[in-house]
């Protein structure tokens, strides 16, 4: 079968559980038992290949710029680890049937189990080391999600994020540690950087590659310093500890060591960090173990030393270290997940794993003692059985190696790890299945049905076949380890064998189990010793590390973000200032190519005045109304400015657009108070005033340097001033610019306007409909009314004022191509006749005699401008292209009809419907709805004849 | 003369007024519409994308007037790819607002979505700096008018941060467009390009600050820190399905930095040299890590969501920074990504908040819907944090692929992958408190269950994780096409040639000058 599918498979057949879900515990576990067997056949196909020494290798570019392709190998390695993964797999799930209750969600469950399976297998037959990371992340993902699954436990949430945090940190490390590696090799495909171990061990950036590599084998296979995630780990259901957290997903740092032995050992650096961390790592585990009360903890930790062990083997760098590692691996995985299964039968039927609530099960549950029993003495090495025949290789390995100078460390430490090994092995037996029979078992335990034990028990029987027979995996093992030394070293040829007559490792083998029948019966004692003993909790430490991060994180980040808009924009402020001046210092400042121009008295008297109008907003900013004024004062400056500078036109927008605003900002400020409370310190204020200053100054300096100087090449507005009229029919350039030069931006922002309206339209509608409607209308005047809220000398003037605001803006408008004037200018100039007629006569009355609502004007304004763009397409010119022509109707003279007018029609409209909408909006909230209207445009009309009723009625 | 390249733009422009002359109050012709538009506009971007993928520029003088001296559109590979992701985002943000329900909470929401969208396309469209300001503001008072969508009293104090924020980008945007027009008399950016090479070594100072300026502007649309103040609270307030499409908003800015910094301002232009290589990358590195402590820190969903969003702009902009074509080729596949996840983690973020009385990271009961919102947020935070398999994680390799080019590379590397970490963290602890802790607790008896989302909600946010999806597994070839589009942007001949040699109205190229 293609390695395509193997791999595949279970990522395709993880859709299967969920869906079969409803189907049935047997349909659900059935189709995933299926979907693995047909992967593990797959797997078996190749066998033949794999056996004869060759590598199978299929690929497909999926990013091939970067080096990421989809590439897939099987050699022995590859393929006894995916043989793991996928048999062990089938018993897990045969396990996991019987095991999970009925309230368990089995198609969730096995719909990762599968997910898990999948990146595992896509480690093991990865040829390509970034294809490989996203494998191994995901194993990350999938076990976080395993060991979550029974999700109202807080031991299973805390174990998921620990887990997920510390082999996430190791995965991370790892993805830089392989792109550097990729980067020494030249190539990210495992069959090429296996090939160049001398450039990658010469590099300069051997040690930081290999270092974080390393630290993603560690984290993920549990070495010291992190193996203290593993055991917090088993708050996952049994299967999954069994499968993930001993058999397989621990193993994937081991096997990525292995996996790059050939390349990355044999150095210094590698024999001592792997050869430390493994050598502590064993010990430290098996020390902990023996003292642990819970079951599945003790097996945990005893993984751990295990672990450790293999990593000691690999860090060694020899030949014979690496094939010891390899059969130990083999041997490990059987006999512990035995051991795995057989807690959870415990914990299944006797409902509690604590050891010391356990003792004599071995007259109530015989099979399982008897399975228990084996796993565990194999794992103590015990002769006959499979771990005694690795351990022994390792102590001979141990034997061998010389660690810091000092020969009698790593026999004696290894001797030490064993004995404990071996103690740890002893208690487990003697105190769960040993022992008396008590009658305080929170449940009658009892042996359960085939489903539960036969899958352990399928594993305990190569942990005897091999243990009595190792040459039968001898062929095997030096074919994996073939693989694994690659062209790096040559297969060692010892046999496997049981006797190797009176060797030191013998002597230490003994050492370590009569050691630990000692300890075991010396139990009682040291565990009060340890007890008593102060110990550093890991996951107290890690929960207070992330947690005070975390409270790092909060002190650092949510007071800076705390919304003050004046530290905001202080930060931008003094960035721009800060960058821009970086910028003007790195540069070179030529000369001045411009006079400075003679300052008149006029101009002069402007810049006074708009000094002073600045100036005085500083310092009486407090009193709105006032402010208001100076406001009014530097737009008109502004204007003036303008028209000093020929530009009529906009001198005209500025000046009606000054109209405009002041009206709307009365309308705010009559919701406002008079005065703006102080709010910020004198230090705020301090600092607010330096870095304005600077602002300005900046600014001052910036317009100084440029006014001086002429731009390199002449500025395009020469082509303006000499085509406006010839190429778009019109005297008045800025009019011509607007419209047709530029029309495509005048476009944009008479959307903006028109937008501008829609938002107060809609933020009036949201605050009328809100709790801030009540304040509005229960709000009290803080200063008397007027009596005469509609007088009659102005109704009567506006209403005579109305037509001729009307003429003079229509007059504006036509006139706007070739004069000042245009659209916009018009649309203002109208907007102010209709908005008077509001102030004269009151919101009620005018709104009512108004006959086109004015969210359809901006709409009819912007699309007759849009269409009129689209009016050129007929004539296959571009959106906004201009036509002209000269017409002759008497008795008028000729004239110019230009699509320009049109357009500038579009603009004309968008701007009367937003500024009318703008106010009628921001009105509305004045208007109390309660209040009566009146259906009169005057308050007192001598004319009406209920009048003096009116008046009586006021008085009343 | 096909009038194609200018749709994108102006087809958003009629929907809008049209519907505000004549569907203002039915919001049923609205949606209709609003998402025929949207239909319609991704097939325009679809066309206009595959015109440009082989290399072809589009030109569209507005008003018939050559360039520079009227206005221009230019579609690339750079900009039709912009313009398809901000349709194809808008269209499964629209179906969200639809499902959700949002769009019938305040006034006026389709016309401003559609107003929204015409401000975007128009800023990746135009190739003139002053009408690139002018989709800048179009964008920005749309924006805020869908930020403030509905009201309340904490959005609206949020609204008026951001609009005030990006006001101070506007003014200073507008000072940039003063000094470059005083410096070199165009705004053209074809005609700039070639402007700013006479200018004279010994009088550089005029320049360089025109162009650290206006990347300053850019920066604050990018949300670089320090000036991303105004991001946080305005996308955590705004409504689930705007912050969503604000996602497309922030690329703007990273947009107009890859346009303007390779064809105006190149590397290699020696006015400018140095401008921007002693702060940019520290910059984008410290967005990064505030982003990522930001997630940590983060007491409520949407703040997290927004500080994610921070941090995934620092790894954009750190990218962008290193200004190769391999790192802008990884940019541009990461944009694409930080767009789609960041939308998908809105719209989830909302759909959480619709069983809960608020986003606190506290458990509260479970709702209906649960398990699929958690689905989603899984995988959606996957994405977001770069876990592997989905397209965030390929980008990262991108990302730290390209800087082995820098001597930054070792800060590059820390950063990212320590700010991964602690994502990954935020992430897992948000996720677990409100999905997993949920199930310990008790619904009281009095309060009923609230209903789970829609289904045409499910579609949107499904849609945005299938792009991701897809996005991540025709990675290949969606990588060889930004590398070539950096490629395109890295030799801009032909761009300013095609601009500038194009005659219009009344003008032949020489007779221009």
């Amino acid at each position: 079968m293609s390695l395509f599918l193997i791999v595949a498979l279970p990522f395709l057949g993880a859709l299967l559980p969920g869906l079969m879900n409803s189907a049935g515990r047997q349909a659900c576990a059935g189709i995933t038992f299926t979907v693995t067997l047909s992967a593990f056949i797959g797997l078996l196909t190749n066998a033949p290949a794999v056996f004869a020494g060759n590598v199978v290798t299929v690929g497909v570019d999926w990013m091939p710029l970067l080096g990421l392709n989809f590439n897939l190998m099987l050699d022995g390695l590859g393929f006894f680890f995916a043989m793991l993964i996928l048999g062990i797999g089938l018993l897990i799930i045969t396990y996991a049937r019987f095991y999970l209750s009925r309230e368990d969600n089995m198609g969730e469950f096995f719909t990762y189990l599968l997910l898990f399976q999948g990146a595992m297998v896509g480690i093991v037959l990865s040829d390509n080391i970034l294809l490989l990371l996203i494998f191994w992340e995901l194993t990350s993902l999938s076990s976080f999600l395993l060991i979550g699954y029974w999700k109202h436990l807080p031991e299973g949430r805390q174990g998921a994020r620990m887990a997920l945090t510390v082999t996430g940190m190791g995965g991370l490390s790892m993805i830089g540690g392989m792109l550097i590696l990729g980067q020494i090799a030249g190539s990210y495909d495992l069959s090429v950087i296996l090939e160049n171990r001398e450039l990658i061990q010469e590099s300069p950036l051997y040690l930081p590659a290999l270092i974080l590599i390393l630290l993603g084998c560690f984290t993920k296979s549990a070495q010291f310093p992190f193996h203290f995630w593993l055991p917090h780990a088993m708050a996952a259901p049994t299967p999954v500890s069994a499968y993930l957290h001993s058999a397989t997903m621990v193993k994937a740092g081991i096997f990525l060591m292995a996996r790059m032995w050939p390349v990355l050992s044999g150095t210094t650096e590698w024999f001592v960090i792997v050869t430390t961390a493994g050598l502590i790592t064993m010990v430290l585990g098996a020390v902990i173990a023996l003292f642990k009360h819970d079951l599945k903890a003790l097996l945990a930790f005893s993984t751990v030393s295990h672990l450790g062990l293999i990593t000691m083997l690999l860090g060694t760098g020899t030949a014979f270290g690496a094939m010891a590692a390899m059969f130990h691996i083999l041997n490990h995985a059987t006999f512990k997940a035995a051991l795995f299964m057989s807690a959870g039968i415990v914990d299944h039927e006797a409902h509690t794993r604590d050891i010391r609530r356990l003792g004599g099960l071995r007259h109530l549950m015989p099979i399982t003692f008897v399975i228990a029993t084996l796993g565990a003495l194999s794992m103590a090495g015990i002769p006959l059985l499979n771990g005694f025949l690795s351990k022994e290789m390792m102590l001979e390995e141990a034997n061998r190696t010389v660690l810091f100078n000092t020969p009698w460390l790593v026999p004696v430490m290894a001797t030490v790890g064993s004995l404990f090994s071996a103690a740890y092995c002893f208690r487990l037996i003697s105190h769960t299945f040993l022992g008396p029979v008590r009658k305080d078992y929170p449940s009658a335990p009892h042996d359960p049905g085939a489903g539960l034990w036969m899958p352990p028990a399928i594993l305990i029987v190569p942990v005897i076949a091999i243990g009595v027979a190792p040459f039968l995996a001898e062929p095997f093992v030096k074919m994996v380890t073939a693989s694994v030394l690659g062209e790096a070293a040559e297969v060692p040829t010892a046999y496997f064998k049981i006797w190797h007559g009176l060797v030191p490792a013998l002597f230490m083998s003994i050492i370590a189990t009569v050691g630990g029948l000692i300890l075991l019966g010396l139990f009682k004692p040291l565990l009060r010793g340890w007890d008593a003993a102060p110990r550093p909790e890991a996951k107290v430490i890690f929960e207070g590390l992330v947690e005070g991060i975390v409270a790092v994180a909060k002190r650092l980040v949510l007071p800076l973000h705390d919304g003050s808009f004046s530290r905001y924009s202080a930060f931008a402020a003094v960035t721009i200032i800060g960058v821009g001046y970086y910028a003007w210092m790195t540069g070179t400042v030529g000369t001045a190519t411009r006079e400075l121009q003679p300052a008149g008295p006029v101009p002069v008297a402007g810049w006074l005045m708009l000094v002073a109008a600045a100036l005085g907003l500083v310092f009486l900013h407090r009193n709105r109304l006032l402010s208001l004024v100076l406001i009014g004062i530097a737009g008109l400056m502004v204007s003036v400015g303008f028209v000093f500078f020929s530009a009529p036109d906009l001198a005209m927008t500025q000046f009606t657009v000054e109209a405009v605003t002041i009206i709307l900002l009365l309308l705010a400020l009559n919701f406002l108070p008079n005065r703006t409370p102080v709010e910020s310190t004198v230090l705020r204020r301090s600092r607010d005033t330096v870095i304005a200053v600077a602002g300005g100054l900046a600014t001052f300096a910036l317009s100084y340097h440029y006014l001086l100087r002429d731009s390199v090449a002449p500025a395009i507005s020469a082509f303006h001033v000499e085509n406006s009229y010839k190429g778009g029919g019109g005297t008045n350039m800025v009019n011509v610019i607007l419209v047709d030069f530029r029309g495509f931006d005048t476009y944009g922002e008479i959307i903006v306007l028109g937008i501008a309206a829609l938002v107060i339209y809609a933020l009036t509608e949201a605050l009328l409909g809100g709790p801030v409607r009540a304040r509005l209308l229960n709000r009290l005047p803080d200063q008397p009314r007027a009596g005469d809220m509609h007088p009659m000398m102005m109704v009567v003037m506006t209403r005579v004022m109305m037509p001729i605001i009307m003429m003079v803006g229509f007059y504006i408008f036509l006139r706007g191509h070739n004069e000042p004037g245009g659209g916009f200018i018009s649309g203002l100039v109208v907007s102010i006749g209709v908005v008077i007629q509001y102030m004269a006569s009151g919101f009620g009355w005018t709104t009512a005699r108004l006959r086109y609502p004015y969210h359809g004007i901006i709409g009819a304004g912007v699309l007759i401008a849009g269409l009129t763009g689209i009016g050129s397409w007929f004539v296959a010119k571009p959106f906004l292209t201009s036509d002209f022509t000269y017409v002759r109707i008497p008795p008028f003279n000729e004239f110019e009809l230009a699509t320009a007018a049109l357009f500038d029609l579009g603009v004309f409209l968008a701007v009367v419907g937003a500024v009318m909408l703008a106010l009628e909006s921001l009105s509305r909230l004045a208007r109390r709805q309660e209040a009566m209207e009146s259906e009169y445009p005057m308050d007192i009309d001598p004319s009406r004849e209920d009048n003096d009723v009116a008046l009586q009625k006021e008085e009343a | 003369m096909t009038h194609w390249i200018v749709l994108p733009v102006l087809l958003p422009a009629l929907v809008a007024p049209f519907i505000v002359l004549a569907a203002r109050y039915h919001i049923g012709i609205q949606r209709v519409f609003s998402v025929a538009g949207v239909l319609m506009l991704i097939a325009i971007a679809a066309g206009l994308a595959w015109q440009a993928s082989d290399g072809t520029i589009t030109l569209y003088q507005l008003g018939d007037w050559a360039a520079p001296f009227g206005i221009v559109l230019v579609g690339d590979r750079l900009s039709t790819i912009m313009v398809l992701l901000t349709a194809v985002l808008g269209l499964m943000v629209l179906l969200y607002a639809i499902g959700s329900g949002w769009d019938e909470k305040g006034r006026h929401f389709h016309a401003l979505f559609q107003f929204q969208l015409m401000g975007i396309m128009g800023a990746f469209l135009t190739g003139d700096l002053f009408n690139l300001f002018v989709f800048f503001e179009v964008l920005l008072i749309a924006s805020y008018g869908l930020m403030i969508h509905s009201g309340g009293n904490t959005r609206l104090r949020a609204g008026v941060q951001y609009v005030l924020f990006n006001l101070i980008g506007s003014t200073l945007f507008l000072f940039a467009l003063g000094a470059i027009y005083a410096e070199t008399g165009t705004l053209n950016m074809a005609d700039l390009a070639q402007r700013v090479t006479l200018i004279d070594p010994s009088e550089t100072v005029g320049i360089r600050v025109a162009a650290v300026l206006l990347l300053l502007v850019f920066a604050i649309k990018a949300a670089l820190v320090p000036l991303h103040f105004w991001l946080p609270s305005s996308y955590a307030e705004a409504p689930g399905p705007v912050a969503a499409l604000f996602a497309i908003m922030t690329k703007v800015g990273a947009y107009a930095i890859i346009r303007v910094y390779t064809m105006v301002f190149p590397p290699e232009l020696e006015a400018t040299a140095g401008l921007h290589g002693a702060w940019l990358l520290p910059a984008a590195l410290i967005s990064l890590a505030i982003g990522a402590i930001g997630v940590l820190a983060a007491r409520k969903l949407d703040r997290l969501v927004t500080f994610a969003v921070i941090g995934s702009m620092g790894m954009v902009m750190v990218t962008i920074s290193l200004f190769t074509p391999q790192s802008i080729a990884a940019a541009l596949y990461y944009i694409i990504h930080s767009t789609l996840a960041a939308a998908a983690l809105f719209l989830i973020a909302d759909m959480v908040r619709s069983g809960r009385t608020d986003l606190r990271l506290v458990p509260m009961p479970a709702v209906a819907g649960a398990v699929l919102t958690a689905a989603l947020f899984f995988i959606a935070a996957i994405a977001m944090t770069g876990l592997p398999p989905l397209s965030g994680f390929l980008g990262k390799l991108l990302v730290l692929d390209a800087s082995f080019a820098t001597t930054a590379m070792s800060w590059v590397f820390a950063v990212v992958l320590l700010s991964s970490l602690v994502n990954v963290v935020g992430f897992s602890r948000a996720g677990s408190i409100l999905f997993w802790k949920s199930k310990s607790v008790e619904r009281p008896a009095d309060d009923p269950l609230p209903a789970a989302p829609a289904t045409l909600s499910y579609v949107a946010v499904g849609g945005l994780i299938a792009l991701l999806a897809v996005h991540t597994a025709f990675a290949g070839p969606i990588h060889g096409y930004m590398t070539t589009t950096s490629a395109q942007l890295f030799a801009p001949e032909p761009y300013i040639s095609t601009v500038l040699e194009t005659p219009g109205k009344l003008s032949t190229p020489t007779e221009g000058q």
